[in-house]
């Protein structure tokens, strides 16, 4: 088990290599520091003189690649490819472009973000494979195909109607909760959190519980519940003991993919109610155009994929008794 | 055999086209302005009929396709596209009209405007542009103003210039107007539904040769095989709503104005077409690699499989977020740098566009190119393919003539399952601020510079939930069809307990 | 270790003159299928004694498996649906049930076993579980003493060790154990019936023969009804007391075993009894059924086998034949014993006698030689892909083919001799040894060269349905080797060809712009076999090339075989599982077991003089149709072992009754009998 796990993560590496060189080359191969520095100051009547003085204190005045005239360290070390972006292997983000840190940053947002996206997760996971199993009990009847259409529109509404839509029912008109805001403090938190989190679920459901729909009937379909149908069993028992545990393993599969990537946050939900999350973070960092952010969060969020898939490997073999790690 | 025949089509049809560009201009007194998304727009075109004509050709596509053409939720669903896909492509159609020839000019000059088919058609309302936002069917600006009246100054809603102007007294005649209108417009949708409707019987006769009389009764029972009776309700529905915008478009801003006093119904109108070519051109744009990569990957296997899969894996890994918004953000450097580069301010944001769909392709082309991967690798088991390797057939006929035809399907669902999933994403994107160019008029941008109105009192609603309403129509549309399309091609989806 | 069939079934005198368990009636089940009603079970009528075991006998697409469904109310809804008669059993109508109480009856009362074990077990589930489940539903145990009857009922069912097995999962058993614990299911309720539907279908001879009696074994322990649904008259032979043969939808003919496999009455049982392979019949052709089963969406105004009959005449085609009953029980649905019509019949005789073949007897010399083959597949593990050990699939294999002969080569599943069809057509790259064929080393010659040489070998598949590509029309896939081979002229030309190919193989070139899903699972086998002549093989490598046919279509493809060897001088390698088969086609033959022949030699010196243990197990396994009271059958213990860690020693030595040490110490060399017989055993020495 461990071994395999040092394997994966070994594997890994080469990936993570190459999704540095993918930002490398779109941040500064494409657009010379000069560009940025010209975007980030204004165009016109930029000087040559403010766009060096604006490289030197954001660290950008060095060669990219190879520095040929050292001043102090190395020819490979001080330039901007190895401080920019070999780092990030180190997890060491370096600072933003208001000059705060951004590791700093990220440990500190990271708890609002997991306050929202740890109960969507969990009770949409729940509420999606319910309803799901509902439809799949009354499978080919008009249960089903007025769930199945339920579904599709639920799914056909965008994610900012919900978003707005709710803000505008529950604390505009209803007053009910505060349109935006967040608190640290737990007692005062929920009253913040509750409505990004039901919104978060709501705009979920139709999708999920389609999907988990399709698992389900693929999985009804097979010989084994025959059998189990075979044996005098309930349709009861045929769906929860046979085909709800057949259907885990997708489900599973599936699911422990993204719980990693629950820690980059939902970027809109966050950014309409105004909590600090990483999420958030993301869009203002893209709005004001601060690349070191952005950089950073690419990482994180190759760093999290990977890991995900690591757990999805390992979740395989505790829900299916066929898969032993590294057989294959 | 059957391979020459589409392409001879398909170059007959690229002929006629150039035959006819200089004839249609010198006719018109325009010039054509094709942008980027246009012609590639065309190309999807002309690739979807040539797959018409195959699908009439092959058995294996035409049975799944009757079983869709019965779906009476997906035809009606099909009739709502079709209405969407035409004023997307008469929007699709750019040129530039011809000025007025000054005195002694000898050469025709062009307007600077680049206008399409569709902004001709709807030139009231493109032109009949008011000072601020006003409400739906209103004659008066929605915030209250100084203004001069013979008896001095008033604080008032001020009249609009184009709504309502018909109207002496708005808050009488206005009710009794749209009354009427609206009677009119139920008339004449019941005048033009009956002549489709006896045209629609009389070639649904023609074709199953069936008696006329009968072929009426089947219809309105809705004893088709294909279920006209659901398109032809569908159909007055939206024949109605058309019907009612031609009366009213030009007297009312009915779905009201926005900030800086452009009808709304225009902005949502011009918006489908941003809608169509991302999720369309996003998939054209991405097919060729997922469709050659994922089967390269399966069929040779090794080494060759072992770069493809590490190229999506990476791919994949960036969150598609961030890996859209920082190739967004370098191109707008990278434009902002190079301003030289084009002419006309559209030019600019078609390019951006076309870039957009570039890169949400990139971002979304893995899923495919895994997905037929791994059909490959089950199609490469069959015993075809090991009778074609035994008669000693080449790699490149392989992968071309027995897997290509045999994982179409896959590929079809994911296009037309994607489509609605990247009309969405354009929406969002666009919030985040690494959509289409705040230029370009899409619901994206609609809904982001409409949502920080949602705070004043009263709400400014109607840009919104214009944005909403249409772009919702156009994905559950898309939705329902792609339903059921996946159901009559997904082999796995079995439609019994 | 060795017994003789006929004594087990002594318990069976008592049942006669009982009221039946089991009473079908007027059984209909029909589908709805794109616009149209497939009457897929179309008033059955039958009734099974207690403790007898009734066979239902047809080929695929007769509706013998979704009567058994039927039965078992199970019909896959809503497409399918039980419109009328009534199922009774011990009395109590099935069909009026509520889905609740119907639920009690289902595996208590009334049980089933499946054809495919590999896929009607859950994977995540232990087994033990599973059949845990069963003895709580119905037995009222729990804990303890529930899991102490599943012991009992893995160690009925011969399942070693129960205790271990009882917590592994479906993936851990080989698919005959599967099989026993889908049996050990089924019996955990104490049905009075149990439902087999083809339960050693996908299994191998040898663990056929198992499973088969372990199922008398049971019955004779608890005296319940077996209803067999099969499609294999030596399955029947064996196990039947009485019998009944279903055909489009209903049963046409219904006897005891004894009158059954000495007169069959039916002229369609007749033809099934014609058309099975065997030594006998080596110099005629065999009999077969012209066209195919008629599609069940139509009206049926006649008879039902009127279009394929040889001996219908006009009433059969205008008036739907009643139930015939003879004295003896047998009931038969023809109008030939029809006493009102049966004078009207006409003589036919003539026209079905056989065509007697004329044998070639040219010896011609070597076409292809193999030597030591050898294909051994890596078993890599680790990052760096490290090989660790290897599966020896084929290892050292001899054989030769001469010039417009046939060898088969034969053995279970999981033997190798796929394996080795495909390092002979270099689909696999071999390990080691030499592949010659017509004077030039295959397994030497570069990519370009071996191109052009494929012209020489084809091959042939088993599955009719997956060897050709359904996008493509016939024309093109006949014309694809002609194309890749550049032979036969130009286009034109090859149009001519490929409808003189389509002839040769009983085709009409109309066939040519359809496209494979239009046409039954023979008729394709035949355009497969078309494909690989359109560029004049001389060898054709035939990969169990009938066994997913039915009996009736496999003497069409097995005639076409031998006219094609006849005047075309072809020569084959058949891979094949089927012994009768085998009788009737092969010149030579050779026995593989795990990757290496253990016996080889011409037909008749291995069919009637066997010396390899497990040759002389396998030919006893074969169920036969003609009674054959000292007939020995020999059992193996266990199963074929996996091909990665082979026993030590001669591979068949933990199955062989006969091993003793020597067996355990080494492989024994080849030894020569004959000129051409040769046996890999340390029973006989020089």
């Amino acid at each position: 088990m461990l071994a395999y796990i040092i394997r994966r993560v070994i594997y890994a590496i080469p990936i993570l290599i190459g999704v540095n060189l993918i930002t490398f080359a779109l941040f500064f191969v494409v657009n010379k520091p000069d560009d940025m520095a010209r975007m980030q100051l204004g165009f016109k009547h930029v000087q040559q003189a403010d766009i060096d003085k604006w490289k030197q204190a954001h660290g950008y005045d060095k060669p990219l690649f190879y520095n040929r005239a050292p001043t102090e360290g190395n020819a490979f070390t001080d330039t901007v490819f190895f401080v920019k972006s070999v780092r990030l292997f180190a997890f060491d983000f370096g600072n933003a472009d208001d000059g705060r840190n951004i590791t700093q940053d990220i440990s500190e947002r990271m708890w609002p973000s997991l306050a929202i996206a740890i109960p969507v997760f969990i009770v949409s996971l729940l509420l999606n494979i319910t309803f799901a199993l509902i439809i799949a009990f009354f499978r080919a009847s008009y249960v089903d195909y007025m769930g199945v259409v339920t579904c599709v529109i639920l799914m056909s509404i965008s994610s900012l109607f919900y978003i707005i839509g709710g803000q505008y029912l529950i604390s505009k008109l209803l007053h009910l909760v505060p349109i935006s805001g967040y608190s640290a403090d737990l007692d005062t938190a929920t009253k913040f959190l509750i409505l990004p989190v039901i919104i978060g679920i709501v705009g979920g459901i139709g999708a999920g519980t389609r999907w988990y729909r399709t698992i389900f009937l693929e999985e009804i379909s097979k010989d084994y519940v025959r059998t189990a149908r075979a044996k005098g069993l309930s349709e009861r028992l045929v769906l929860f003991r046979h085909v709800l545990k057949n259907a885990l393993v997708p489900i599973l599969t599936g699911v422990v993919a993204v719980i990693p990537l629950l820690f980059m946050g939902s970027l809109i939900l966050e950014s309409f109610f105004g909590i600090p999350g990483l999420g958030s973070y993301t869009i203002d960092a893209i709005r004001s155009q601060d690349f070191a952010i952005v950089r950073a969060m690419v990482f994180l969020g190759s760093v999290l994929y990977i890991i995900g898939l690591i757990l999805t490997d390992i979740s395989y073999t505790m829900v299916d008794p066929r898969i032993r790690l590294g057989v294959r | 055999m059957s391979t020459t025949k589409p392409n001879l089509i398909l170059f007959s049809i690229i002929f006629i086209v150039i035959a006819l560009v200089s004839p249609l201009e010198e006719f018109w007194q325009i010039k054509f302005v094709p942008l980027w998304t246009d012609l590639l727009i065309y190309v999807l075109v002309v690739a979807v009929l040539l797959f018409g004509i195959q699908v009439r050709h092959k058995e294996h596509l035409r049975v799944p396709w009757r079983h869709v053409l019965q779906r009476p939720l997906a035809m009606s669903a099909l009739v709502v596209l079709g209405v969407y896909v035409l004023i997307g492509l008469m929007d699709s159609l750019h040129f530039r009209q011809a000025l007025e020839k000054q005195q002694g000019q000898t050469e025709t000059q062009y307007s600077g405007d680049v206008l399409s088919l569709f902004d001709v058609l709807a030139t009231p309302i493109r032109v009949q542009q008011e000072k601020s936002y006003s409400a739906p069917f209103s004659a008066f600006l929605y915030a209250k103003e100084t203004i001069e009246t013979p008896e001095g100054q008033v604080r008032d809603y001020p009249r609009l210039q184009y709504g309502g102007r018909h109207l002496k007294i708005p808050a009488q005649d206005r009710i009794p107007n749209l009354v009427m209108a609206l009677f009119l417009s139920f008339v004449a949708t019941l005048l033009i539904l009956l002549v489709v409707f006896v045209v629609v019987v009389f070639f649904v006769a023609h074709h199953y040769k069936t008696a006329f009389g009968d072929t009426m009764d089947a219809i309105v029972g809705g004893k088709t095989g294909i279920p006209f009776r659901a398109m032809l309700i569908t159909f007055s529905v939206i024949c109605f709503l058309v019907v009612v915008v031609v009366m009213l478009a030009d007297k009312y801003h009915i779905l009201g104005t926005d900030k800086v006093g452009n009808d709304v119904l225009y902005l949502s109108l011009k918006s489908i077409r941003t809608g169509l070519v991302i999720g369309t051109l996003t998939t054209l744009i991405m097919l060729p690699f997922a469709i050659m990569l994922g089967i390269m990957a399966g069929h040779y296997r090794g080494w060759i499989d072992d770069v493809i899969q590490y190229i999506y894996t990476t791919l994949n890994s960036i969150p598609g977020v961030l890996l859209i918004a920082a190739a967004i953000l370098s191109l707008q450097v990278y434009l902002a740098n190079n301003p030289e580069m084009f002419d006309t301010v559209t030019e600019r944001a078609d390019l951006r566009l076309l870039f957009l769909c570039l890169i949400l392709g990139l971002t979304s082309w893995t899923g495919l190119c895994r997905l037929l991967r791994g059909e490959t690798f089950k199609v490469s088991q069959l015993d075809y393919i090991q009778a074609a390797t035994a008669f000693g057939t080449g790699h490149v006929k392989t992968m071309s003539r027995h897997i290509l035809p045999n994982i179409t399907h896959i590929v079809l669902i994911a296009i037309v399952l994607d489509f609605s999933g990247l009309v969405l994403a354009e929406a969002v994107l666009s919030y985040v601020g690494v959509g289409v160019d705040p230029t370009t008029i899409s619901w994206g941008n609609m809904i982001n510079s409409a949502r920080l109105e949602m705070a004043r009192d009263p709400v400014v609603w109607w840009s919104l939930v214009a944005a909403f309403v249409f772009m919702f129509t156009l994905v559950l549309a898309a939705n329902l069809f792609s339903d059921a399309v996946r159901d009559a091609f997904d082999p796995r989806i079995t439609r019994s307990k | 270790m060795i017994a003789t069939k006929q004594t087990q079934n002594k318990h069976k005198a008592k049942i006669d003159h009982q009221a039946p368990l089991l009473e079908v009636n007027n059984l209909k089940t029909w589908f709805d299928s794109r616009d149209q009603i497939v009457r897929a079970v179309d008033g059955v009528n039958f009734s099974i004694k207690k403790g007898e075991t009734f066979a239902l006998l047809g080929e695929s697409g007769c509706g013998k498996s979704m009567t058994s469904l039927s039965l078992m109310r199970l019909v896959p809804e809503p497409a399918g649906r039980i419109v009328s008669g009534s199922v009774k059993l011990n009395g109590v109508d099935l069909l009026q049930l509520t889905e609740l109480k119907m639920q009690k009856m289902r595996g208590n009362h009334i049980a089933m076993i499946f054809q495919e074990p590999m896929t009607s077990l859950n994977p995540v589930l232990t087994i033990g579980k599973q059949i845990e489940e069963t003895v709580t539903r119905h037995k009222k145990m729990g804990g303890y003493s529930a899991k102490k009857r599943v012991l009992e009922l893995l160690d009925a069912v011969g399942i070693p060790d129960p205790k271990q097995r009882y917590d592994e999962y479906p993936h851990q058993l080989s698919g005959g154990m599967k099989q026993r614990v889908m049996i050990a299911i089924a019996l955990a309720g104490e049905p009075a019936l149990l439902v087999a539907d083809e339960p050693t279908t996908a299994l191998d001879v040898t663990i056929q023969l198992q499973v088969l009696e372990l199922l008398r074994k049971l019955q004779n322990d608890t005296g319940m009804a077996i209803l067999l649904i099969t499609h294999d008259l030596g399955v029947v032979a064996e196990m039947a007391d009485r019998v009944a043969v279903m055909y489009a939808g209903q049963i046409v003919e219904h006897a005891d075993r004894q009158s059954f496999f000495s007169n069959p009455q039916h002229p369609y049982s007749k033809k099934l009894f014609d058309s099975v392979p065997a030594m006998a019949k080596r110099e005629h052709s065999l009999a077969v059924i012209r066209g195919s089963v008629p599609a069940l969406s139509q009206q049926f105004k006649g008879c039902r086998f009127e279009p394929r009959c040889d001996y219908a005449w006009d009433i059969c085609r205008c008036q739907v034949p009643a139930w015939q009953l003879l004295d003896d029980g047998q009931g038969v649905l023809c109008h030939l014993l029809d006493p009102r019509y049966a004078s009207q019949a006409p003589d036919v005789k003539k026209q079905i006698a056989p065509v007697i073949r004329k044998q070639s007897a040219n010896h011609a010399g070597a076409l292809l030689q193999v030597d030591g083959l050898k294909v051994h597949f890596p078993v890599t593990k680790g990052l760096f892909k490290r090989t660790v050990g290897f599966v020896k699939a084929v290892d050292d294999v001899s054989l030769v083919i001469p010039k417009g002969k046939t060898l088969a080569l034969v053995g279970e599943s999981g033997c190798g001799k796929t394996t080795v069809g495909k390092g002979i057509l270099q689909l696999v790259k071999p390990t080691a040894g030499c592949v010659v064929l017509d004077g030039a080393q295959l397994n030497r010659l570069k990519h370009r060269e071996m191109r052009a040489k494929r012209r020489d070998v084809q091959v042939i598949f088993q599955d009719p349905f997956s060897s050709m590509n359904p996008r493509m029309m016939i024309a093109d896939i006949i014309e694809e080797g002609m194309l890749a081979q550049r032979v036969g002229g130009d286009a034109r030309q090859r149009q001519q060809r490929i409808d003189q190919l389509l002839g040769q193989v009983g085709l009409a070139p109309e066939a040519k712009t359809r496209y494979p899903h239009e046409f039954s699972g023979g008729q394709r086998q035949r355009i497969c076999i078309a494909r690989a002549l359109a560029v004049e093989p001389k060898l054709i490598i035939c990969d169990e090339p009938t066994s997913a046919l039915d009996v009736s279509v496999q003497a069409q493809i097995l005639n076409l075989l031998k006219d094609l060897q006849d005047s075309l001088g072809l020569a084959y390698l058949f891979i094949t599982h089927n012994l009768s088969v085998v009788e009737y086609l092969a010149h030579e033959i050779a026995v593989m077991y795990l990757g290496r022949i253990v016996e080889q030699g011409t037909v008749e010196e291995v069919i009637h003089n066997p010396l390899h243990p497990y040759t002389k197990a396998l030919l006893s396994a074969v169920p036969t149709i003609v009674p054959d009271a000292d007939r020995q059958v020999i059992r193996l213990r266990g199963e074929m072992p996996s091909a990665t860690q082979p026993p030590i020693g001669c591979h068949f030595n933990p199955r062989c009754a006969n091993a003793r040490q020597i067996c355990r110490n080494g492989y024994p060399e080849a030894l020569k009998i004959s000129d051409n017989h040769r046996v890999r055993c340390f029973l006989y020495k020089e």
